[in-house]
C-alpha cells in the first residue's frame, strides 16, 4: 500500500519538522491574548451597560399551579435551563421541550415584595407590553420603585389626582421633586459639612480639656484661664449648633410636606414621600437621545456622588478620592528611596558580594506576598510605631488611638514598601541605558561624581524614574490585600482631606476602589443588586491602571528612542 | 571611576564640592543599604512577634506564709479573678477569705451546717460558677458559692468576698445515709447531684428548674434518678457539665462510665496498672479528665465515639519523672494545668500542644493547688499547712510543632486530625491551630494555578521569543504586561461572581474544552499543512497566533453551545448532581478549578516575561550556528536554545510559584475558604494568605491567635524568600554564562 505509507511518512515528517509544536506554542500565545481581551470586553460590556435606562416591561405571569399576577420590572438576564433541573427545583411542568427559558426580572419595590429580583419562566409570560407611563423611582432606601404615578399630595391632602391630565400630574410631580431635591441638598450640607465641622471642633475641645487635665506642670491660674477659654468656645459652638438644629428642623418639615401616590404592580396604591426620592423617569417614553443624556447623567453621578444603600447604589467618589490620595502620599515616600537605592546599586556599589546581596534583597522585596506587607504594616507601623506616637504626641486622646489604628499614613507607607522594588528596577534600567561616554565626559571636564550624577545622569534618567513611579502607582492602585489590614474601610464618614483644620488627616481611614469591589461584590447583603455597580467600578479601576501602564510603556519607548541616537 | 583631580589651589569652593561629593557617597550608600535593612526589618519584626509562641513559661515563688483559718484539713482552695483574695474551706465547715499576698484574713466564718452533722465530702460545680457543695453525714448537702463583689470607693478597687446560698441556707436532702462522695452540676435548666453513700450505693437526684413566666420565680421539681449499682469503690465521682456522663473512678484505676439519661454503664475498664489514683479533675470545659497516679503519670482521657459506641479513651499522657503525682491544678480559661508530685516538684503543662512548659522545685510537697482564673497566680498548701504563692508567666502555651504540623487528637473528635479552627463562640473552646490544612490549601491552589499557567506561559514565551514576527511581538508584549498589571481583586471578583457560576452551569463545556482545544489546534495545524503553498505563502512567518485565534474561539463557542444538550443527553440534565451521585465527587461552586484558572491567569504574565527574556537573550550566534549546520528552527530550539535558557525558565517557574503561593484576593474571593484537606479539584480550600486576611482583623493584639497569624505570614515570607533567592541566584549565574558565551 504505497499510498498509506506515503501518508504516514508525511505525518512523521510533519511531526519531526516541529510544525505541530510551533502551532501549539502559537495557540498558547493566542489563548493568553484572547483571555486578556475577553476579560476586558466582558468588563466593558457589563460595566458600561449599567447606566443605560432599560425598558420596563409589564406582563401577566401565570406560573403552573399559581394564579395569574401582573409583573412590572426590567428584564435583566435570560438563560435556557434543562427541564430536569427545573423539575428537580419543584416546578410541575407538563411539556415535551428539553429546555425552557428562564428570565431574571428586576421587580424593585423591595419594601413591598421583599426581594428586588425574581426568576421566572418565559413560557408563562403573556400580554407583554411596555406602557409609556410606567415610572421608575430611584429612592434613598429600599431600591428602585416601579409603578404608575396616580396623584400628588401636600400635607396629606391630594393636590393633583389621577383624574387630571397625566401631563399636568407629571409636571406637578417634577416641579415638587425639584424642590425636594434642593431641600435635600441643603440638609446634606448642614448635616455633613456644618454640623460635622462643629462636631469635629467639639471633639478637639474635649481633647484640649483632657490635655489640660494631664498637664501637671500647669499652675492653677493658668489652668482655670484655659478652662474658661474652653468653656467659652464650647458655649459658642453649642449656640451655633442650636442654630443649625433649628434650621434643620425647618428644612425637614419642608421636605416632608409632599408625597405622591403610586400604583405598584399588584394594583395597590402606596404613598411615597418625595424626601426619599432621588430621581424619577419613564424609560419607555424616552427616545435614544433622552437615554444618552440620562446615561451621561448617571455616569457623572457614579463618578462624583457618594454611595447610597450600603454602597450598592449611587457613586463611588470617596473611593476614587481615597485611592488617589493614598497613591500620592505613597509616591512622595517611595520615589526618593527607590531612586537612591537604584543609584547606589548602579553607580556607587562595588560589583561584589554586597551588591549581589542587595540585589537579592530587592528581588525578595518584590516577591514577598502582599499580605505579608499588610501583616508587617499592621504589627510594626500601627501597633508598634503608631502606639508609640500616640503615647508621646496624643496622650489626651488615649485610650482611643490616633495613629495606633489603621489609617491613611500607614497604608501609604506599607504600599511604599511594597512598590519600592518596582521603582528601583525601573530606575536602574534607566541608569544602565545612559551611555558611559556622557558620564566620562562630565568627569573629564572636572565635575565631581555627585555633580555628574545630579546634573547629567539623573536628569537623563527622569523618564525612567517616571516609568517606575507610574508602574508603582498602578500596582498600588490595584493592591487590596494589605490595605484591608492597614487602613481601608467600607464606608468612611468623611474624606481624608476636608474643611476641618488641619484639612489633611493622615490618621483617618479611607475608602479604596479595589476594596470597594471586594466589599460590595462579596460582603454586600444584596449582591444581585450591587453586581452592575461592581462591574462598573472594576471597569473604572482597569481603565485607570491600563492607562497608567500604557503611559509607562510609552515613556519607556520614548526613552529608548532618545538614547539610541546617543549610543552611536 | 577615578577621583577628579583639583588642580593647584584648594579653594573653599573646591572643598565644598569635595564635601558634597563625600556626602552624596554616604547618603546614597545609606539609601542603598536601606533596601537591605527593609527586608531585614520585615524578617526580624515577624520573628520578634512570633518568638513568644515558642518560649517556655516561667514560674517563681512570690510569697510564703503560715496557716490560714482552722486546724482542720483543707477541703478546697481558690483564688478570685484579680488574684488578690484567696478562699479556703476546711473540713470542719469553717471558711476563710484572706489576702493572697500575705495571708491576712479578710473575712472568716462557718458554713450554715445543721447541728449534729459533719462534713463527709466536698465537690465543686465548676471553677467559673464558683458553686460548691458539701455532703453531710446525714445524707443532706449544703450548696454554697464563694463570690466577690467589686466596688470602687475613692477610685480604688475594693473586693468584698461573700458566701452565698443560691438554693437557700437549708440543706437539701440527697439520701438518708452519710455521703462519702458527692458530685454536683448546676445549669440553667436543671441541677443534678450524685452521691456515694456509706451503704455503698450511688444515689442521684435531679432538680429541674421551672421558671414562672410572669413572676420569673424559679421552682425546683425534684426527681430521683435510679442509676445502676456499681461494683467498684469510688475514689472520685465526676459529673460532666452537660449532666449526661458520670465518671466513677476507683483508687486502683478502674473506671465506670455511666450514661445518666440511659441509666446504664456505657463503658468500664482500667486506666492503669500497679499504681494508685491520686487525683482526677476536669480540664476546662469538662470534656477531658486529667487522671494522675502514684507512678508519676498524668493522663488526659475523654469520651470517644468509635463505631457507634462511646468509650473513655486515653489521649495523651504527661510525665516528668517517676515520683507519684500528688495533685493537679487545671487552668480556668485554657486547657493547661499544673501538677505537683510527691517530692514537691511543680510542673506546668498544656494539653493540646502536649508541651511541658516549666518545672520548678517547691520548698516542700503540697496537698492542695489552686490556679487563679487568669492563670498567673498559683496558691498551694503544703503538707505542714503553710501557704505558697507562685507567680506564673505563661502567655502562649497553645502552640508547638506538633500542633502546627501533626495530627492532634482534639476533644470530642473521633480520631486525631489536622484542623484549623481558631475561634468559637464559647469560652471553653479548644483552639485548633493546625497549619497543615492551610499549607495544603496553599499548595493545592498554587498547584492548580501552575498546571494551567506553566504550559501556557512557557509555550507562549517560546513562541514569542523565538518564532514571532517582530511587529507582532511589539503588540503582544504590552498586552501581557497589561495582564500582569490587572489587579487581582478584579480577577478574584470575576472568578467568584462570573466564572464560578459559569463553570457550574457549563460543566460539560469545561471538560470538552480541556480535551478538544489541544486536539482541535493540532487538527487545524495538520490541515494547514495541506493548504497549497501558493495560498500559504501569503501569510508571513511568525503570525501563527493570529491564524489560530479564530479556531480557538470557534472551539470555545462550540463547546459552550453544546454544553447544555450534552448535559441533557448524558448526565440527566444536571452534570453537577450526576457527578455527586454517580462518581461521589462533591462539588463546591467556588472550587480549586476556578481558583486555578483565575490565579493561573494572574501568574501567566510573571512566568511569561521572565521565561521570554531568558529565551530571547540566548546569544544569537548559537542559534545561527545550529541553523547553519542544517538544523530546522525547531531542532535548534530544542537542541540549542532551550538547554541554554532552561535555568531562566526554571527561575521563571519558581517566581511564578512564589506569586501563586502568596496570592490573597483571588483565593479569598474565588473559594469558600473552608480549611479542608482534599485534593478534589471541585472543592475549595483555605490558604495561609487568605486565612490571614480573614482572621487578623478579629484577633486581639498580642494574643496567641494573633501571633499564630504572624507565624503564618512568616511561613509565607520564608517560603517566598527561599524560592526567590534560588531563582535570583540561578538568574545571576545565567547572566554570567551568557556573558561568557
Amino acid at each position: 500500500m504505497p499510498m498509506e505509507k506515503q501518508k504516514r511518512d508525511s505525518f512523521t515528517e510533519w511531526c519531526r519538522s516541529g510544525e505541530p509544536f510551533i502551532w501549539v506554542n502559537a495557540a498558547a500565545v493566542s489563548l493568553s491574548a484572547i483571555a486578556v481581551v475577553g476579560l476586558l470586553i466582558l468588563l466593558a460590556v457589563r460595566g458600561f451597560g449599567h447606566f443605560w435606562p432599560a425598558d420596563v416591561m409589564q406582563a401577566t405571569y401565570t406560573a403552573p399551579g399559581e394564579s395569574a399576577r401582573v409583573l412590572i420590572g426590567e428584564r435583566v438576564q435570560k438563560e435556557s435551563v434543562p427541564i430536569e433541573q427545573l423539575r428537580s427545583a419543584g416546578f410541575d411542568l407538563d411539556t415535551d421541550k428539553g429546555f425552557l427559558d428562564r428570565e431574571l426580572i428586576k421587580l424593585g419595590n423591595r419594601d413591598v415584595t421583599g426581594a428586588d429580583f425574581s426568576w421566572i419562566l418565559s413560557d408563562f409570560l403573556s400580554d407583554i407590553n411596555y406602557p409609556e407611563d410606567i415610572m421608575v423611582l430611584e429612592r434613598r432606601e429600599w431600591g428602585n420603585f416601579y409603578g404608575y404615578l396616580r396623584g400628588v399630595k401636600e400635607d396629606g391632602r391630594t393636590v393633583t389626582g389621577a383624574e387630571q391630565n397625566p401631563d399636568v400630574l407629571r409636571e406637578e410631580f417634577a416641579s415638587r421633586l425639584d424642590r425636594a431635591l434642593e431641600l435635600h441638598e441643603k440638609i446634606e450640607k448642614i448635616e455633613k459639612k456644618d454640623i460635622g465641622a462643629i462636631n469635629y471642633r467639639m471633639e478637639k475641645l474635649r481633647l484640649r480639656e483632657r490635655g489640660l487635665e494631664l498637664d501637671e506642670g500647669l499652675s492653677a491660674e493658668e489652668r482655670s484661664a484655659k478652662q474658661t477659654d474652653i468653656d467659652a468656645e464650647r458655649a459658642a459652638l453649642d449656640a451655633e449648633y442650636r442654630v443649625y438644629q433649628d434650621e434643620l428642623a425647618g428644612l425637614y418639615q419642608a421636605i416632608n410636606r409632599d408625597s405622591i401616590v403610586a400604583e405598584e404592580m399588584s394594583g395597590r396604591q402606596v404613598e411615597l414621600r418625595l424626601a426619599k426620592i432621588v430621581r424619577a423617569f419613564e424609560p419607555n417614553a424616552m427616545d435614544v437621545l433622552d437615554k444618552i443624556w440620562f446615561y451621561l447623567a448617571k455616569f457623572v453621578e457614579f463618578l462624583t456622588d457618594e454611595p447610597r444603600e450600603a454602597n450598592t447604589e449611587g457613586g463611588i467618589f470617596p473611593a476614587i478620592f481615597g485611592t488617589v490620595i493614598m497613591v500620592i502620599i505613597m509616591s512622595i515616600i517611595v520615589t526618593p528611596f527607590g531612586v537612591v537605592a537604584a543609584v547606589y546599586l548602579r553607580e556607587y556599589a562595588r560589583q561584589g558580594l554586597m551588591n549581589r546581596i542587595i540585589r537579592i534583597a530587592v528581588n525578595n522585596l518584590a516577591g514577598v506576598p502582599s499580605i505579608v506587607y499588610g501583616v508587617f504594616g499592621l504589627g510594626f507601623f500601627i501597633y508598634f510605631l503608631g502606639s508609640e506616637i500616640d503615647q508621646v504626641f496624643f496622650p489626651e486622646a488615649l485610650p482611643a488611638p490616633t495613629f495606633g489604628t489603621p489609617g491613611l499614613l500607614w497604608a501609604s507607607l506599607t504600599l511604599a514598601l511594597l512598590t519600592l522594588p518596582v521603582v528601583i528596577v525601573a530606575t536602574e534600567e534607566g541608569l544602565s541605558r545612559i551611555p558611559k561616554a556622557l558620564r566620562e565626559g562630565s568627569l573629564a571636564l572636572g565635575a565631581t561624581k555627585a555633580e555628574t550624577l545630579w546634573r547629567v545622569v539623573l536628569p537623563m534618567t527622569s523618564p525612567a524614574m517616571m516609568t517606575g513611579l507610574i508602574l508603582a502607582v498602578a500596582r498600588a492602585a490595584g493592591e487590596v490585600a494589605p490595605l484591608m489590614l492597614v487602613g481601608v474601610v467600607k464606608l468612611a464618614p468623611t474624606l481624608p482631606v476636608n474643611g476641618n483644620f488641619p484639612y489633611f488627616h493622615l490618621d483617618q481611614k479611607f475608602m479604596h476602589l479595589g476594596f470597594h469591589i471586594y466589599d460590595v461584590g462579596f460582603q454586600s447583603p444584596n449582591v444581585e443588586a450591587a453586581r452592575p455597580l461592581v462591574y462598573a467600578t472594576a471597569l473604572l479601576l482597569v481603565v485607570i491602571i491600563a492607562l497608567l501602564n500604557l503611559s509607562a510603556v510609552a515613556l519607556r519607548n520614548h526613552l529608548r528612542e532618545k538614547y539610541k541616537s546617543l549610543e552611536l | 571611576m577615578s577621583e577628579p583631580v583639583f588642580a593647584g589651589r584648594t579653594s573653599r569652593f573646591a572643598q565644598w564640592r569635595k564635601f558634597k561629593d563625600k556626602a552624596a557617597v554616604a547618603g546614597i550608600t545609606a539609601g542603598g543599604s536601606g533596601v537591605l535593612m527593609a527586608i531585614l526589618l520585615i524578617f526580624f519584626y515577624l520573628l520578634y512577634e512570633i518568638m513568644p509562641l515558642f518560649q517556655s513559661a516561667h514560674m517563681e515563688q512570690a510569697h510564703q506564709y503560715g496557716r490560714v483559718g482552722s486546724e482542720a484539713p483543707t477541703l478546697y482552695l481558690a483564688v478570685e479573678e484579680q488574684a488578690e483574695v484567696g478562699f479556703r474551706l476546711a473540713a470542719d465547715g469553717s471558711y476563710s477569705f484572706f489576702r493572697v499576698a500575705d495571708g491576712s484574713p479578710v473575712k472568716e466564718g462557718r458554713l450554715a451546717l445543721p447541728a449534729d452533722t459533719e462534713v463527709t465530702s466536698f465537690t465543686i460545680d465548676s471553677e467559673t460558677s464558683r458553686i460548691f457543695a458539701v455532703g453531710l453525714s446525714d445524707g443532706r448537702m449544703v450548696i454554697a458559692r464563694h463570690h466577690y463583689k467589686i466596688s470602687y470607693p475613692n477610685d480604688e478597687r475594693l473586693i468584698t468576698p461573700v458566701i452565698q446560698y443560691p438554693y437557700g441556707r437549708e440543706p437539701i436532702r440527697l439520701t438518708e445515709d452519710a455521703l462519702h462522695k458527692i458530685a454536683l452540676r448546676d445549669s440553667d435548666e436543671a441541677m443534678v447531684a450524685i452521691g456515694y453513700t456509706a451503704a455503698g450505693r450511688i444515689e442521684a437526684r435531679r432538680w429541674v428548674k421551672e421558671e414562672d413566666f410572669l413572676s420569673e420565680e424559679v421552682t425546683l421539681a425534684e426527681e430521683t434518678l435510679n442509676l445502676p449499682d456499681i461494683d467498684i469503690k469510688p475514689h472520685t465521682l465526676l459529673l460532666g457539665p452537660t449532666q449526661d456522663w458520670l465518671y466513677v473512678l476507683s483508687a486502683k484505676g478502674q473506671y465506670r462510665l455511666i450514661d445518666i439519661d440511659e441509666k446504664e454503664v456505657t463503658d468500664a475498664g482500667v486506666m492503669f496498672d500497679n499504681a494508685q489514683l491520686t487525683d482526677a479533675r476536669f480540664l476546662l470545659g469538662g470534656v477531658s479528665l486529667l487522671i494522675s497516679n502514684s507512678a508519676g503519670e498524668t493522663a488526659q482521657w475523654f469520651n470517644v465515639n468509635a463505631d457507634g459506641a462511646i468509650h473513655l479513651k486515653k489521649i495523651r499522657s504527661f510525665r516528668s519523672d517517676d515520683s507519684g503525682i500528688a495533685t493537679v491544678g487545671p487552668e480556668q480559661r485554657r486547657k493547661g494545668f499544673v501538677t505537683v508530685n510527691s517530692e514537691g516538684q511543680l510542673d506546668l503543662y498544656y494539653s493540646t500542644s502536649q508541651r511541658h512548659l516549666a518545672s520548678e522545685q517547691l520548698p516542700s510537697p503540697v496537698t492542695q493547688v489552686a490556679m487563679a482564673p487568669r492563670a498567673e497566680t498559683l496558691l498551694m498548701e503544703t503538707q505542714g499547712g503553710d501557704f505558697l504563692v507562685w507567680k506564673i508567666e505563661n502567655e502562649h502555651p497553645e502552640v508547638s510543632w506538633s500542633v502546627l504540623w501533626e495530627k492532634v487528637w482534639y476533644e470530642s473528635y473521633p480520631e486525631p486530625d489536622y484542623t484549623w479552627q481558631s475561634s468559637a463562640s464559647n469560652n471553653d473552646f479548644e483552639p485548633k491551630y493546625s497549619f497543615s490544612p492551610l499549607a495544603f490549601g496553599t499548595l493545592k491552589a498554587a498547584f492548580y494555578a501552575m498546571v494551567i499557567a506553566a504550559p501556557l506561559a512557557i509555550c507562549g514565551a517560546i513562541y514569542t521569543a523565538y518564532f514571532m514576527a517582530p511587529a507582532m511581538r511589539r503588540k503582544v508584549k504590552p498586552l501581557i504586561e497589561l495582564m500582569e498589571a490587572l489587579p487581582t481583586v478584579i480577577l478574584g471578583f470575576l472568578a467568584g461572581l462570573w466564572l464560578a457560576p459559569f463553570i457550574e452551569k457549563h460543566l460539560p463545556a469545561v471538560f470538552s474544552i480541556f480535551i478538544f482545544l489541544p486536539v482541535g489546534v493540532l487538527l487545524f495545524a495538520w490541515f494547514w499543512n495541506f493548504i497549497p503553498m501558493r495560498y500559504r505563502k501569503h501569510v508571513p512567518d511568525g503570525w501563527h497566533p493570529l491564524i489560530i485565534a479564530p479556531v480557538i474561539i470557534a472551539i470555545f463557542a462550540l463547546c459552550v453551545s453544546m454544553s447544555a444538550p450534552v448535559e441533557r443527553l448524558m448526565f440527566d440534565g444536571d452534570m453537577r448532581a450526576w457527578m455527586t451521585a454517580e462518581l461521589g465527587i462533591s462539588f463546591d461552586q467556588r472550587n480549586a478549578l476556578v481558583v486555578g484558572i483565575a490565579m493561573g491567569f494572574a501568574v501567566i504574565p510573571t512566568i511569561f516575561s521572565i521565561a521570554e527574556d531568558a529565551i530571547f537573550s540566548v546569544p544569537k550566534h548559537l542559534s545561527y550556528g545550529s541553523l547553519a549546520l542544517g538544523a530546522t528552527p525547531w531542532q535548534t530550539l530544542v537542541g540549542v536554545v532551550m538547554p541554554t535558557a532552561s535555568p531562566g525558565i526554571f527561575s521563571a517557574l519558581m517566581i511564578g510559584m512564589g506569586r501563586a503561593v502568596g496570592e490573597t484576593m483571588i483565593v479569598l474571593m474565588a473559594t469558600g475558604n473552608t480549611p479542608v484537606m482534599d485534593m478534589n479539584i471541585f472543592e475549595g480550600m483555605r490558604t495561609l494568605a487568605a486565612n490571614i486576611a480573614v482572621e487578623i482583623g478579629e484577633t486581639e493584639v498580642d494574643s496567641s491567635h494573633y501571633r499564630v497569624l504572624f507565624l503564618a505570614a512568616f511561613v509565607l515570607f520564608m517560603f517566598t524568600f527561599v524560592v526567590n533567592t534560588v531563582a535570583e541566584v540561578v538568574r545571576q549565574r545565567l547572566r554570567n554564562r551568557y556573558g561568557n558565551l
